[in-house]
């Protein structure tokens, strides 16, 4: 069989293993992007008995490593009574790692924002939910923008240790058409390819994202 | 929660665990040490270099950061091996692989920090007659070190996280110590109860010392 046989073999694989990569991702940068931003709010805003619980897991999760926490998830779910399944188990984890990261990004970006916009904000009589929303945040957006994105490609990074708690994701997907085909360094280069376009769209999708929300110059 | 812990049967087997740390350590030390060097090498040659020079060196990083570490791993220890005639042990291919992920890295952490460097201390720098080498040696690496170090440390507690991936090589550091408990006495709360600390004081630790480090080297 020749190579483009073999390749062309194995593209349905392939492919079904890159739509549960894009899914996982997905649905981790999701649920990560809402929880980081009320985590981050929590962190700046929140009074001590809820910001010291939230700095406290932010800290853990942030100092161990994302295999870890999805081995951690994974295997201690279960034994704790939480049966999620494997898909639910390693997207809860990734979720968590990305929602501490994007915790510390807003609180960074929401800091940056001069403290005179708060007061006069408060000043003008706007509530405290009015004053997050029209004043602080859109002026955040742009400090949150680019390292934002930079951990959307590290999620797609990290999606790829699914494969270890046997989610048949496209890194998965390589390993299994490897198993089949005795060709390693092949497949390895083709999944590598397709994570480089993945993550290469994203970041020249962000570059049109930040220089749309740099209206401020400074 | 019908959950009894047992932490006996942790300490029994807590030499993996402490064994571990040490060689994710070692593996640490190994990688940090070949990746700053190979990261700043490139970093210098993109900044002094032509396009000739800046081409492979921009291609190599886009690369390297588009791709997951694990991907990496499996091609290093499975993939070269099956094309050209070497042979390397798990730990040589790792923290080669190591090596290479994070001096794409460092790369653009020295190079931005090259460029930090004012002009006006590289002009002084030929104004009293120091050489090409002098200059650089002498007035911008050690300015340079000082605007890198805390993006440096960051990218070394990283690092050091990431070591964790060698457990799919059954390299036994920590995750691997952490995998093997787990199998064989299935005390896997515990067993995470323990790991979890042990990483997180560590990269505090190494973060905690590479603090002192940039105090002691700020300008008073």
């Amino acid at each position: 069989m020749s190579s483009l046989e073999i390749l062309l073999r194995a593209l349905p694989s392939l492919w079904s293993g890159l739509v549960v990569t894009l899914e996982v991702s997905a649905l981790s940068v999701g649920c990560a992007l809402v929880a980081g931003l009320l985590f981050g709010t929590a962190l700046l805003y929140g009074p001590l008995p809820l910001r010291l619980p939230v700095r406290t897991v932010v800290d853990v999760v942030r100092g161990i490593p994302v295999l870890v926490l999805i081995f951690f998830v994974y295997y201690v779910g279960p034994a704790a009574g939480l049966d999620l399944g494997s898909f639910a188990a390693a997207v809860l984890a990734l979720s968590l790692f990305s929602a501490c990261q994007v915790a510390e990004i807003t609180r960074g970006a929401v800091a940056s924002v001069h403290h005179g916009q708060m007061e006069a904000a408060r000043a003008i009589g706007l509530t405290f939910r009015q004053r997050l929303l029209w004043v602080i945040f859109p002026q955040a957006t742009r400090r949150f923008l680019p390292p934002w994105i930079n951990g959307v490609t590290d999620t797609v990074k990290g999606s790829a240790l699914v494969s270890l708690v046997g989610i048949v994701d496209l890194m998965l997907a390589i390993q299994q058409v490897i198993g089949r085909t005795y060709r390693p360094m092949p497949f390895y280069i083709v999944g590598a390819i397709i994570y480089i376009l993945i993550n290469y769209s994203l970041s020249s999708a962000s570059r049109h994202l930040e220089a749309r929300f740099a209206y401020v110059r400074d | 929660m019908h959950y009894n812990f047992n932490f006996g049967l942790i300490w029994q087997h807590f030499d993996r665990l402490s064994g571990g740390l040490l060689l994710s350590l070692e593996l640490s030390v190994a990688a940090i040490l070949i990746a700053t060097l190979l990261g700043l090498a490139l970093a210098i040659a993109h900044v002094s270099g032509g396009a000739r020079v800046r081409a492979p060196i921009a291609f190599y990083v886009e690369c390297i950061r588009n791709i997951p570490l694990l991907l990496l791993v499996y091609l290093v220890f499975y993939g070269i091996p099956s094309i050209v005639n070497l042979q390397y042990s798990a730990v040589t291919s790792f923290i080669v692989t190591l090596s290479l992920y994070y001096a794409a890295y460092l790369v653009e952490v020295f190079r931005a920090g090259l460029l930090a460097v004012p002009r006006g201390l590289l002009d002084a720098g030929r104004a009293i007659g120091l050489t090409a080498p002098q200059r650089l040696g002498y007035v911008r690496l050690p300015v340079m070190l000082r605007i890198v170090l805390p993006s440096l440390s960051n990218t070394f507690v990283s690092l050091f996280k990431d070591t964790s991936i060698a457990s799919v090589l059954a390299v036994p550091e920590l995750t691997y110590g952490a995998q093997w408990i787990n199998n064989n006495t299935f005390r896997v709360i515990e067993v995470y109860i323990i790991v979890t600390p042990m990483y997180v004081v560590t990269g505090y630790v190494i973060l905690w010392a590479l603090r002192q480090f940039e105090r002691r080297l700020a300008v008073r």
